[in-house]
């Protein structure tokens, strides 16, 4: 999410290529230096409730995960 | 006499051809720089369409991340209910949630009691524009909304000690939030009934 802008693509690509995985990997650090959080969206495997999963390093993303979605931290307003 | 005025125009043309030359030169020249420096994508005018295009991205990046419960509740009533994690017992795990926020965009969260409907306290949380964006960076309405449901599902903790917490009332009417809260049970209590009718009389 890019304030001004909404969503916008910054990477796509297989993690099982090495060579895809390595340019999401340097656009996920990229992002993180940059400031932003990084979330997942889950659904919870027991009750189905949509929810969403902060991760911290590129090893946290679940390996099912679609995208991971950017944004600016939050601040107090 | 003929002959005089040919010569005099042929002069006078001879002479000009020049100036002329200069002028016609400079006017490529500046016409040049005009193409190269800005094009006609480059130039930083308003697009009134660009912040509709990205409302209308969020809303459906929005509609994909959370359930269709709550996509139906922000489509109509135009805010998210997103429950509390924390409970004083563990007992109380069973029944609903002590305690759920209110996620309005642009505008502080509101955590208020379910069951009483008592308001509780706004947290006022934004998420800047870290590049300085000014008045034109912050987030569009349905990504604003996101990324509070983001942060509250995922680390509440953390994005409730990041916010400025207030007594209710601060920057949102309590009016209007009561308003809201049985804006919201109606709403629960018409999509009830409507579960309840048999899909052959729908």
């Amino acid at each position: 999410m890019k304030p001004g802008h909404g969503e916008v693509l910054l990477a796509e690509g297989d993690p099982r290529v090495r060579e895809e995985e390595e340019r999401l990997v340097e656009e996920f650090r990229r992002q993180l230096d940059e400031g932003m959080w990084a979330a997942v969206p889950t659904t919870h495997p027991g009750s189905g409730r949509r929810e969403a999963r902060m991760v911290k390093s590129y090893a946290d993303i679940p390996p099912d995960a679609e995208r991971v979605i950017f944004f600016p931290r939050a601040s107090g307003g | 006499m003929l002959l005089a005025l040919l010569v005099l125009a042929l002069i006078a043309i001879v002479l000009a051809t020049p100036i002329v030359v200069r002028s016609v030169v400079r006017w490529r020249n500046r016409r040049a720089a005009r193409t190269t420096a800005a094009g006609p994508l480059d130039l930083d005018l308003y697009d009134p369409g660009r912040e509709r295009r990205a409302e209308q991205r969020a809303r459906e990046l929005l509609r994909s991340c959370v359930n269709a419960e709550e996509w139906a509740m922000y489509r109509d009533l135009g805010f998210i209910r997103v429950a509390g994690r924390h409970v004083r017992r563990e007992s109380d795990r069973a029944g609903g949630p002590a305690y759920a926020y209110l996620v309005y965009p642009h505008k502080p969260i509101v955590a208020y009691v379910p069951g009483s409907g008592q308001l509780l306290s706004e947290y006022c949380v934004e998420f800047p524009d870290l590049a300085g964006g000014g008045a034109r960076g912050r987030l569009p309405a349905s990504d604003d909304v996101l990324a509070k449901w983001m942060a509250l599902t995922s680390d509440e903790d953390r994005v409730i000690r990041r916010a400025n917490m207030h007594l209710v009332g601060r920057q949102l009417d309590p009016a209007r939030l009561r308003r809201d809260l049985w804006r919201l049970a109606e709403w629960e209590r018409r999509r009830q009934r409507w579960r309840e009718v048999p899909q052959s009389r729908r």
